[in-house]
């Protein structure tokens, strides 16, 4: 993975110490609370309903063992034992005190992470696909090009201010598992005929209360220019954005308001005046310069070719896990390992101090010292060779992190939600929970195939319910909690924003109304059928009819 | 005391004297909104002083582009700190079109925020009342390098390394 030189380090160090001057001024008095908040925004800070939330950095989602370690750290030392991964593949302490936060980011920087631009009006944390670099299916490992565009977007001059949030999320590979789609940019690394690189640019994608498939801009951008055309982007962006409502803020609003072809247009006449500008231009040396931190871990030959299937053959626990939970790796005898933080009983995304300690150690002893996050609000062991699953996966059950629930309706996307967000109308955690006792039929769970359902406590979509097969929204109906059901969504290649069900249902009854909807799914699925597979052959009445014919 | 800042210094005996739509123009150095240079810009430039003009973030750098030789200062405003039309603007002027005219910050202008400024081609700052120009000084050398090109330091850190390791 990256490694910070003096210049990264004397950045990040000199950022916390900026960040300890700004706190220092607000809590003296110097420095309002509304010339404050941006600041502390776009160092991850929030005040949030029960105490201050700080949200730290996981560039594309890549963590070493030290790291993990400095986590679990600062859980223990500044929170209360436990951290949340998000859908951005960073981590949130929800309950650290202000005046501690400059502390915690000095730990950080120890181990090269920081919280810059995790939150506010500004370019956030860029995400990627989780299997970089050790997908089959993979073209470029898009890793590099994250960090060079981290790079470039951090403390940004020109983008500090922009109108809204901005969302970049890169993909290297055929199948879309970074949500391009869905993003303010989404870049596809992809290959022409004559085998030269180029991006494929999308942008206007986006969640929230204003759902929107992104467009693309440029079918074949060389890599080269990459830079320069974000750059002529959010330029574009920053000027012509609106600021006058903040729910129309975002760069999707202006691309619909324009049209994708007079946005491209303008993107383009500023392009011209940037392309070839040094300083903006990747020349292959820049490339190569960043590709190294990215290389081939030092595979190996698995020692005992017969371990993997003898233990498959004789532990039926195992190989459910195997099956659900480890997917193929480009290398020959080696697998990539998903870390389910989706228990039954704890809430999605959650981990403690503890576990992350224990990650550290089977990231060094299994996976070449690196854990990653996965947008679904998991871990995952990229590397790991076969002979050692049976192993690595008896120490994963006894810390509980061997939930074998991946991609399956258990393995469910969510948002803080009521008790710790202040935006939420609806609790999320809770409702998480009560599916989860209703689905606690592993087998019953299995035959339902892929089915991914995402919450969101409120419209602000941070639980990305708009591109689940079954997305959940809370809203809040006279001081009562009541979910509004969606079917059909889909963040992958093939991606739709979800419709309607109905009315929304209380609280009690979205257990009864999930069971419906999977009932029917089961009684019309034909063969192999996936849930969206189904929803979409045969559309939303049958499943209309069944789930208020129950719930009524 | 004054809250003007110029390439890192305090000024104290700044030139330029703010007019506006309707005021009768004073001898000297004026900036005047960019509405009024439009329409009475001969006279402006008949009187003898300098000329600058003041613009919003409504002002697009195109609608300059004609003018840029004859203006001496661009006052752009900021309505509130956390309104970045003005960086944007600012760098279309320096880098499309190679303006080499002051650039000077005005409006809700802070401390945190004037080394962005200063970053995207701005000269000067003016202020806003509640900043304490001595604290805002210490605002520019926060930090000791960044990694995009910026107006002070010509190489982004991509190609320092490129450099480097050449």
């Amino acid at each position: 993975m990256y490694r910070y030189d003096a210049h990264d380090q004397k950045l990040v160090d000199e950022r916390v110490a900026q960040f300890r001057d700004q706190t220092r001024r607000y809590l003296a008095g110097q420095l309002g609370e509304e010339e404050f908040r941006p600041l502390r925004l776009m160092n991850g800070l929030y005040i949030q309903r029960q105490a201050p939330m700080l949200r730290v950095s996981v560039p594309y989602g890549l963590l070493s063992s030290s790291q993990l370690r400095t986590l679990a750290h600062v859980a223990r030392t500044y929170d209360r034992g436990y951290g949340h991964f998000t859908t951005r593949q960073n981590i949130q302490f929800n309950w650290p005190a202000l005046e501690s936060v400059p502390d915690i980011l000095e730990d950080l920087a120890r181990v090269e992470m920081h919280a810059i631009q995790t939150s506010g009006n500004c370019i956030r944390n860029v995400t990627s696909d989780h299997l970089a670099g050790v997908a089959p299916d993979e073209v470029e490992d898009p890793r590099p090009y994250c960090e060079l565009v981290r790079q470039w977007a951090t403390l940004h001059p020109e983008f500090s201010y922009l109108p809204r949030k901005f969302k970049i999320a890169v993909t290297g590979s055929r199948r879309d598992r970074a949500a391009t789609q869905v993003h303010d940019i989404g870049l596809r690394l992809l290959r022409n005929k004559q085998g030269e690189l180029g991006v494929e640019v999308l942008v206007g994608g986006g969640l929230g209360r204003t759902p929107v498939i992104g467009e693309v801009i440029h079918d074949f951008l060389p890599v080269r220019h990459l830079l320069s055309y974000l750059e002529a982007i959010l330029r574009v962006y920053n000027l012509l954005g609106r600021r006058d409502n903040k729910y129309k803020a975002r760069i999707k609003i202006l691309v619909r308001a324009m049209g994708a072809d007079q946005f491209k247009a303008r993107v383009e006449r500023e392009w011209e005046h940037l392309r070839d500008r040094p300083e903006l231009t990747l020349e292959q040396a820049d490339v190569d310069y960043m590709k190294q931190f990215f290389g081939t871990p030092d595979y190996s030959v698995p020692e005992d070719a017969t371990a993997l299937q003898q233990a498959l053959d004789g532990d039926s626990a195992f190989q459910r896990w195997y099956r659900h939970n480890t997917v193929e790796h480009k290398q020959p005898g080696y697998r990539a390992v998903f870390i389910s933080l989706k228990a039954p009983t704890v809430a999605p995304g959650d981990i403690t101090d503890d576990q992350m300690d224990a990650v550290a150690d089977l990231a060094e002893a299994y996976s070449f010292g690196e854990a990653r996050v996965t947008h679904t609000q998991n871990l995952l062991l990229a590397d790991v060779r076969e002979d050692r699953l049976p192993e690595l996966w008896r120490k994963l059950a006894e810390l509980g992190l061997a939930t074998p629930n991946i991609g399956k309706l258990t393995d469910m996307i969510c948002c803080p939600g009521l008790e710790f967000c202040n935006l939420a109308n609806a609790g999320s955690i809770d409702v998480a929970a009560a599916i989860n006792q209703r689905f606690d039929d592993l087998d019953y769970v299995y035959d339902l195939g892929d089915l991914r359902i995402n919450m969101s406590g409120c419209m602000n979509a941070c639980g990305h319910h708009h591109v689940a097969h079954i997305g959940i929204l809370g809203v809040d109906k006279k001081g009562k909690e009541f979910y509004q059901i969606t079917l059909g969504g889909s963040s992958a290649d093939d991606a739709a924003l979800g419709d309607r069900l109905g009315p929304a249902v209380p609280k009690e009854q979205v257990p009864d109304t999930l069971e419906a909807l999977v009932k029917t799914f089961a009684s019309l699925r034909e063969g192999e059928e996936t849930f969206l597979e189904t929803y979409r052959r045969v559309g939303m009445e049958p499943f209309k009819e069944s789930s208020y014919d129950t719930a009524h | 005391m004054t809250r003007l800042i110029k390439r890192r210094e305090p000024v104290r005996d700044d030139p330029w004297q703010l007019v506006d739509e309707e005021q009768t123009l004073p001898q000297g150095d004026v900036v005047v909104p960019v509405a009024r240079y439009l329409e009475e810009r001969d006279a402006l430039h008949a009187r003898g002083g300098r000329v600058g003009v003041r613009v919003d973030g409504t002002v697009l750098a195109e609608d300059l582009a004609d003018h840029l030789d004859d203006l001496a200062l661009i006052a752009i405003e900021f309505p509130a700190f956390t309104d970045g039309r003005g960086y944007s603007l600012a760098r279309q002027l320096r880098l499309r079109y190679a303006y080499s005219g002051e650039l000077r910050a005005v409006g809700n202008v802070l401390r945190d925020q004037i080394s962005y400024l200063e970053r995207v081609g701005f000269d000067s700052m003016l202020l806003d009342e509640q900043s304490d120009l001595e604290d805002a000084l210490k605002g520019f050398t926060e930090f000791s390098g960044y990694y995009q090109n910026v107006a002070l330091e010509h190489s982004p850190l991509h190609l320092r390394r490129r450099t480097a390791a050449g």
